[in-house]
């Protein structure tokens, strides 16, 4: 069974189509790209799957549940975690705080256990405290541990931002321009994380990615959209030569 | 052990308090004030959940604190004392002990359902709209108040002393001064464990990013109804001592002018700062007594002093740091957070 199958997604925003007959398959395990100019919808289909739009027409269904109607919060719960084009940290609140928060569709205690600290509460707390230092460690934030997000470079926030959707323990992940103003040293240390989290956690990968080294080097399968239709999908190698992906991103040369 | 040092050192301040008051040491003004004192606290504490932790503007808190007063008011009434229109007490004066308790805690409920008016049109609107909703929710609640005549409408409603008087004649000990000691460790201890849980961390995160908190599975709507029930809980809370502490109430006392009051204490001790909220509404209340022989223009001084905290200081007294951020050999005793 696939992981994510998403069929004749259609969203309507007034008279604007932003996206249009959107149809994918992702498997466990995969790595996948969507590609397109800017203002082709691509963060819009990330904004159906993780709840913020409900679709015009078509259904989504993650690991074979319907999540038309859930809220985005739900729809993480369910096992899908995302990043944002710009880093959306919670900037007043240390990195190991940005970590735990992030489990609380998982807390398993009541308002009253943290009033009364239960030994449930302790026990949770514990729990969700040994699982944020597992993770800062893993991915080598430890040091940041009670360091203010803000104060951060911005490729160690990026890497912050990261290990906050994994900490979420999700079976996909969804990045949205990972690679987005990050120098070519971050880009290399990206492209390293971004494929030691696959291996790691088994996680299925789809990233929007202007910056096609990023896309090369880790997807085994592009998607293409312009103007809300999706106008190719194959591998990186199909693409690259596909005349109608050229045409979308340089243009028409016959003026 | 250490950290045992401060609650132990919390209670031998609140026992020290009682007895000077028991002895006489202290005059009937200074207890007064001391008990607004507790009962500032507990307001400025609780609306710094919302307007300091979660980031919203809530400006109807005398509302809430109104609720709780004439709700915990009604109740000790109908139970013990004699009133014109509700008749004769229900209760004998030997189950005052219970009753107030009890009464202060349906007052707070009450307050924490009336919270439901702000709380449901928050998981829509924000910022500047919300804040009006807010004001709306306060006049609502004076103005019906103003309408019922069960409770003496505009003139006000009395009879709560009776309670106090019948706790008083069974043991004599200043009663209300230790119900509202005891009703401000309480709000603290509450706002401490919620604030400083994961669960309670949503509140933050939903001030700092609301999208991504959504995004990171934090029901935002579940944590705004729990921030805005809780806060005008506490309200009421604060609302059925103070009533308690007058033996009168009128709708007047708790219209914007103390909904402003009591942001002017949270604003003045720092947005999301426990130990700050506390620190504000104690120094405000001496200020407030200490200004006193300027009358009138008391309201000429304080505002200007507002005005050169938002300019030289505008994060407040303590930011959004505790006590522990400045004293941090404070920790050995007491963790802040």
């Amino acid at each position: 069974m696939s992981l994510l199958e998403i069929n004749g997604l259609t969203r309507r925003f007034g008279g604007l189509i932003a996206v249009n007959d959107f149809n994918i398959e992702l498997g466990e395990h995969e790595v996948v790209a969507l590609i397109g100019p800017n203002g082709a919808g691509k963060t819009t289909v990330f904004n159906l799957i993780s709840g913020f739009y409900q679709p015009s027409e078509g259904s989504i269904r993650f690991k074979g549940k319907d999540t038309r109607g859930l809220r985005p919060h739900q729809v993480t719960a369910l096992g899908v975690a995302r990043t944002f084009q710009g880093i959306r940290l919670w900037s007043e609140m240390d990195v190991l705080d940005n970590i735990r928060i992030a489990q609380h569709y998982r807390l398993g205690y009541s308002l009253l256990d943290c009033f009364l600290r239960t030994k449930n509460y302790m026990t949770r707390e514990k729990e969700i405290d040994r699982i944020a230092w597992e993770l800062l460690e893993a991915m080598d934030l430890k040091e940041f541990a009670h360091e203010l997000p803000r104060n951060l470079p911005y490729g160690v926030q990026r890497r912050v931002e990261i290990a906050r959707a994994m900490s979420v323990q999700p079976a996909l992940l969804l990045l949205d321009e990972p690679a987005a103003g990050l120098n070519s040293a971050d880009v290399e240390e990206l492209i390293k994380l971004v494929r030691w989290i696959h291996e790691r956690f088994n996680v299925t990968i789809w990233m929007i990615e202007h910056q096609m080294t990023v896309v090369m080097s880790l997807c085994s399968r592009i998607k293409v959209v312009d103007f809300g239709t999706t106008i190719a999908d194959g591998t990186p190698e199909e693409i690259q030569s596909n005349p109608t992906v050229i045409k979308a991103y340089l243009g028409d040369d016959t003026i | 052990m250490q950290k045992k040092v401060f609650t132990i050192g919390l209670f031998a301040c609140i026992v020290a308090l009682v007895a000077l008051a028991q002895f006489h040491l202290l005059d009937d003004y200074y207890l007064s004030v001391i008990m607004f004192m507790g009962v500032n606290v507990i307001l400025a504490a609780s609306l710094n959940l919302v307007n300091g932790y979660m980031g919203e503007f809530s400006c109807g808190h005398g509302g809430f604190m109104c609720v709780g007063a004439y709700v915990s008011s009604l109740c000790t009434v109908l139970m013990f004392s004699k009133n014109q229109m509700l008749g004769a007490p229900l209760l004998p004066p030997q189950l005052a002990f219970i009753g107030l308790p009890i009464a202060l805690f349906i007052g707070s409920m009450a307050a924490a359902v009336a919270g439901l008016v702000v709380a449901i049109p928050s998981f829509k609107t924000r910022g500047d709209y919300l804040a009006i909703i807010t004001l709306a929710a306060n006049y609502i609640v004076i103005s019906a108040i103003n309408n019922m005549e069960f409770v003496g409408g505009p003139r006000g409603f009395m009879g709560m002393s009776a309670t106090v008087r019948d706790m008083e004649n069974m043991i004599d000990l200043p009663w209300m001064l230790i119900f509202v000691l005891l009703g401000m460790v309480f709000t603290i201890w509450i706002l401490r464990r919620f604030v400083s849980s994961t669960l309670g961390k949503g509140v933050p995160a939903i001030c700092q990013d609301e999208i991504a908190a959504e995004i990171m599975s934090v029901d935002t709507n579940h944590m705004k109804l729990i921030a805005f029930m809780l806060s005008s809980g506490l309200a009421g809370l604060a609302g059925g001592l103070y009533a308690h502490v007058l033996g009168y109430v009128n709708p007047q006392s708790f219209d914007i002018m103390r909904s402003t009051e009591v942001m002017v204490m949270v604003y003045l001790g720092g947005m999301g700062s426990l130990s700050g909220a506390a620190i504000a509404a104690v120094s405000y209340t001496v200020l407030m007594e200490a200004l006193r022989f300027l009358d009138v223009w008391k309201w000429v001084v304080i505002p200007l002093l507002l005005i050169l905290l938002m300019q030289f200081r505008p994060e407040g007294l303590m930011g959004n740091r505790e006590l522990s951020d400045f004293f941090p050999k404070l920790r050995k005793y007491y963790s802040f957070k």
